[in-house]
């Protein structure tokens, strides 16, 4: 008797907690400000070394990509496709705004991304390069308001409005459904000017790192088309490693 | 006389041979005839029907526009300037402004150039007053039915199109396909939808923008402006006047080498008529005839075949012209595809210097070729030719 009385009481101070919990991220939310900031801090990557498979949902297919990436900051990237064959000892190196591939023999030939071709897809999924490009903080792009709180996947989290206080962004409008106890935005939408939603980024599953919580599966879905949309694994990250410089250089690609 | 008697009395005794080379030669000459007219046809209803549909009297292009390269397409866009914008209300050109895009017919996406146009103009022959609706809340579309074909669109469907803004952001809305446009220009509705002008101007927020300017055709001399290049008739046909020039030289080589072995044929008659006609050529000395005389009458019986295949050819030739000139030749749909403005029939045209002159090129040819082989009868001496002898 004793020990139901127990469980009973143990469920009910679950619930009061996170009612109290969710009642006070409503009434007393961080700024929208403060919320992007903490995303921004989060997801920043100092140096790491990751592995990731991209499954790409098409229409008669299922496309599988895996890479090995090595980042240093926000702005320097190299990544080598291991699988499928076709695409294996594809490179492609990012510094900064620049964006160069390379495509192995009997091509053997290094291409630069620039301009225009950024808008196009990255190797036919529902990402564009200019998606994969987009370095620049939240926090300097947009102004974020709380509107909402909701559960996402068991978690109580803040819905943000996000609108751009900069010309010539891709995305004027997005909505954020942010974790406050991760600082991950677990469900992302983009809208066109006049409120269409475009496309849709969903975290599926997350992974703690080095004491930091970070996204294992997305799916990423553009909203206009048919199809499942592109899922994006993190199948591994390594924080903090030292990687030479020797890789962020177009010399690199054609190792 | 005697000599064109005698010529002619000859080469029907010839028989089947020279009937032989009469219908070569005629089939010769009437499908040189026939290329000649198919080539012209082509290139007056090509250039026509560009004209008529897409470039008009000529064109401006905003500096940054290229339409040979989809990426210069963004921003190959700007404000008319003053001396233009006269033109335009004056009715002497119509706008046009091209916004690369993406529309998502039955959810799949698919690469487009949107299309503005003046709902009003009549420069160009294209359905654009159909743009014309009364809902305000409705967005026109008007597509070509290369277009609907490739997208399964229909009359009354919407369709959501995506594009960025002059500043490059995304927005996307909704359009309906108010009519499907029948167009001879496959370049005027492959991958494109046509919108009213003013309205792809307040998407992209660009007011007064245009990507091209079409003038009115035969509209005289044209201003210089700043940051917008004038593109004559010249420039916009150098294309395919190239193609057509092309056409014509790989098809004269085609049938060159039909008419070369009419020409052949009769060559090698003329050596054998000499070779085995030396005792014929050695009496008509003895009797009196001069050598140019022989070698007139030779050379007249080789020409004579260039002229009996004039007139066989005539007999069928004559009314296969005309029939291709009138009702024309239907053309498989891939010069449809290929992006060439010429319709589903091809008429032949035949300009009377043209045909005359090469009748005359022809004919003149084979009396060479009916020569050469008779200048062996200058040596001949009367006495060897008469023993069967060459000299």
């Amino acid at each position: 008797m004793n020990r139901k009385i127990h469980v009973i009481l143990t469920i009910c101070f679950i619930f009061i907690s996170a009612a109290i919990q969710a009642n006070d991220l409503l009434n007393n939310p961080p700024t929208g400000a403060t919320i992007l900031k903490n995303i921004d801090n989060n997801l920043h990557v100092d140096k790491a070394i990751t592995h990731t498979k991209m499954v790409i949902y098409r229409r008669n297919r299922i496309n599988t990509i895996k890479a090995k990436t090595w980042i240093s900051g926000k702005y320097n990237a190299f990544t080598e496709y291991l699988y499928p064959l076709r695409e294996k000892g594809k490179k492609m190196l990012k510094l900064g705004d620049k964006l160069w591939t390379y495509i192995p023999e009997p091509s053997d030939r290094i291409i630069t991304i620039s301009g225009h071709m950024l808008r196009q897809s990255l190797m036919g999924s529902d990402l564009s390069y200019e998606d994969m490009m987009n370095n620049d903080p939240l926090t300097s792009q947009y102004n974020a308001k709380v509107i909402g709180l909701e559960s996402l996947l068991n978690r109580e989290c803040l819905v943000l409005e996000l609108v751009a206080k900069l010309n010539g962004l891709s995305y004027e409008r997005r909505k954020l459904w942010v974790d406050p106890s991760r600082w991950l935005p677990l469900k992302e939408e983009l809208f066109a000017k006049s409120g269409k939603l475009l496309k849709r980024t969903v975290i599926n599953e997350v992974f703690k790192v080095e004491g930091r919580w970070y996204p294992k599966k997305m799916t990423f879905k553009d909203m206009l088309s048919k199809g499942k949309g592109t899922e994006y694994h993190i199948e591994s990250i390594e924080f903090k490693k030292n990687i030479p410089s020797h890789i962020f250089s177009k010399a690199a690609l054609r190792k | 006389m005697l000599i064109f008697k005698l010529a002619y009395r000859n080469i029907k005794g010839a028989g089947i041979r020279t009937w032989l080379n009469v219908v070569v030669l005629s089939l010769a000459f009437v499908l040189i005839i026939f290329s000649q007219g198919m080539i012209d046809g082509m290139n007056e209803q090509i250039i026509t029907t560009m004209q008529d549909t897409e470039i008009g009297g000529g064109q401006y292009w905003h500096h940054l526009f290229d339409p040979y390269d989809q990426f210069t397409i963004e921003d190959g866009h700007g404000e008319l300037p003053v001396k233009l914008q006269e033109l335009v209300n004056k009715r002497l050109a119509t706008p046009m402004l091209w916004v690369p895009g993406s529309i998502f017919p039955d959810r799949r996406v698919q690469a487009v150039v949107l299309k503005g146009i003046d709902v009003d103009q009549t420069i160009i022959q294209l359905p654009s007053d159909k743009l014309k609706i009364n809902d305000k809340n409705i967005i026109p579309a008007l597509i070509g039915t290369r277009m609907a074909k490739q997208t399964k669109l229909k009359i009354g469907d919407f369709v959501t199109a995506r594009w960025r803004d002059k500043d490059g952001t995304f927005d996307a809305t909704d359009v309906k396909i108010v009519h499907i446009m029948s167009t001879l220009a496959p370049r005027m509705d492959s991958q494109q939808i046509w919108l009213p002008i003013s309205t792809l101007r307040q998407m992209i927020d660009g007011k007064g923008h245009a990507t091209v300017l079409t003038l009115k055709k035969d509209i005289g001399p044209v201003p210089i402006v700043d940051k917008w290049i004038h593109r004559d008739l010249n420039y916009l046909l150098k294309e395919i006047r190239a193609l057509i020039k092309s056409k014509r030289v790989s098809t004269l080589i085609f049938y060159g080498i039909l008419f070369g072995m009419g020409l052949l044929a009769i060559f090698d008659t003329q050596v054998l008529a000499i070779f085995h006609r030396k005792k014929e050529i050695g009496t008509l000395m003895a009797l009196g005839m001069g050598r140019w005389s022989v070698i007139s009458l030779f050379t007249l019986e080789g020409s004579l075949h260039g002229v009996l295949a004039y007139l066989l050819g005539a007999i069928y030739g004559v009314p296969l012209l005309v029939y291709t000139s009138t009702t024309g030749i239907p053309l498989p749909e891939i010069t449809d595809e290929m992006g060439i403005a010429m319709g589903s029939t091809l008429y032949t045209r035949y300009g009377i210097p043209v045909l005359l002159a090469t009748m005359l090129i022809l004919f003149l040819t084979v009396v060479f070729i009916s020569f050469l082989p008779t200048k062996s009868i200058v040596k001949l001496k009367p006495t060897d030719a008469l023993r069967g002898k060459m000299a």
